[in-house]
């Protein structure tokens, strides 16, 4: 989808530039990379460098820079362009552990503008700093993400626990990954990367389960988990609404 | 920001926070914080830190340290001039933001978890 549209706006002097943020870098993102077959820069971000630099808290979300290399809009939520045609409802086959089913269910209900964030996206890229949604310089950083010492704090212990993360002190991460989360408690993104290394069951879906494994639920390291967490604030409120 | 040791080079430091080391300080578009010593080829962490109002975390058992982003204006942005990102693609070669200028960029972050 994204692809697609990239392919379709380049020639208009447009470039989409992929950061996928996993603390497991090549491990985890080669895959997904590699099945996109991406014609534009596809990056890897182990460390979530794009938390500090762009206020980055959720994915899928996405930053707009002009032909200058000034931000016209800082991180929100990316939805991915609409579907020619509806997507059919999916279906899960049966077997399905019911954590999986919930969770999908849980995700249906997130909040997505794709009409509105794409037709805004094409007007930017056909406008420039003309379109209405092109923001001023003092409205970028005023619409970029609160941060306060103690959040500036959390993204250190964040950077800190994917070193050991990688370096094989998986153990060691965590306590850091839990004052990441403490004193960053609107990132989506500290949480989701901490619960995905605590892989419950095997195979490609282990990473997704993002919750205590139900036969030793009390080993589970963290506060909060993917369901708890979402039905705790609402899904509907997962992503901030779209403002033009 | 990620560190091996209390101490990095200039070009590390800047493409890590995302602020230019000039004369009048550290900067990122109009925005200059004052540095107590003038930045030299390598920068004593800890200083900076200090004046930048950044975090410095500590895990020397482990030989890292850890520096926060800044929070000027209480915004995860102290100005609207984008940071030149510097990050590796599948292959580890490194790729710089800035070498898109003239294009429209849309950064997109996205996760496989």
């Amino acid at each position: 989808m994204w692809q697609a549209l990239r392919n379709e706006l380049h020639p208009h002097g447009f470039e989409l530039v992929a950061v996928g943020l996993d603390t497991q870098g090549d491990a985890g993102c080669r895959a997904f990379i590699e099945a996109a077959k991406p014609e534009h820069p596809s990056l890897i971000d182990r460390h979530h460098v794009l938390a500090d630099l762009f206020g980055v808290i959720n994915i899928p979300s996405s930053v707009w820079i002009d032909a200058d290399g000034m931000i016209v809009r800082p991180a929100e939520a990316a939805p991915a362009p609409p579907p020619p045609t509806p997507a059919p409802p999916r279906v899960l086959p049966s077997g399905t552990p019911q954590r999986f089913v919930d969770i999908m269910a849980e995700a249906a209900k997130i909040r997505k503008d794709a009409q509105g964030y794409h037709a805004a996206l094409r007007d930017w890229v056909a406008n420039g700093k003309a379109s209405r949604f092109a923001l001023s310089p003092d409205a970028v950083v005023e619409r970029s993400r609160p941060r306060d010492a103690a959040k500036a704090l959390g993204h250190a212990h964040f950077a800190l626990a994917t070193q050991l993360e990688m370096d094989g002190h998986h153990a060691a991460a965590i306590p850091h990954f839990r004052e990441a989360h403490r004193l960053v408690p609107d990132s989506w993104t500290f949480r989701r990367q901490a619960w995905s290394l605590e892989k419950v069951g095997d195979g490609p879906l282990a990473r997704f389960w993002q919750g205590p494994d139900p036969d030793a639920p009390d080993a589970w390291p963290y506060a909060g988990d993917w369901l708890t967490d979402v039905r705790k604030i609402g899904a509907e409120n997962y992503n901030d609404p779209w403002r033009p | 920001m990620l560190l091996r040791s209390p101490t990095v080079s200039r070009s590390e430091f800047e493409a890590g926070t995302g602020w230019q080391l000039k004369p009048e300080g550290a900067c990122q578009g109009h925005v200059c914080i004052p540095l107590s010593q003038p930045a030299g080829d390598t920068i004593d962490v800890a200083s900076v830190a200090r004046d930048m109002g950044m975090p410095l975390v500590a895990a020397p058992e482990h030989g890292l340290w850890a520096l926060g982003p800044a929070s000027i204006g209480s915004r995860a942005l102290a100005s609207a001039e984008a940071p030149d990102l510097r990050l590796p693609d599948l292959d580890g070669k490194e790729f710089r933001l800035s070498s898109l200028r003239g294009q429209k960029v849309l950064l997109f972050a996205w996760a496989p978890y």
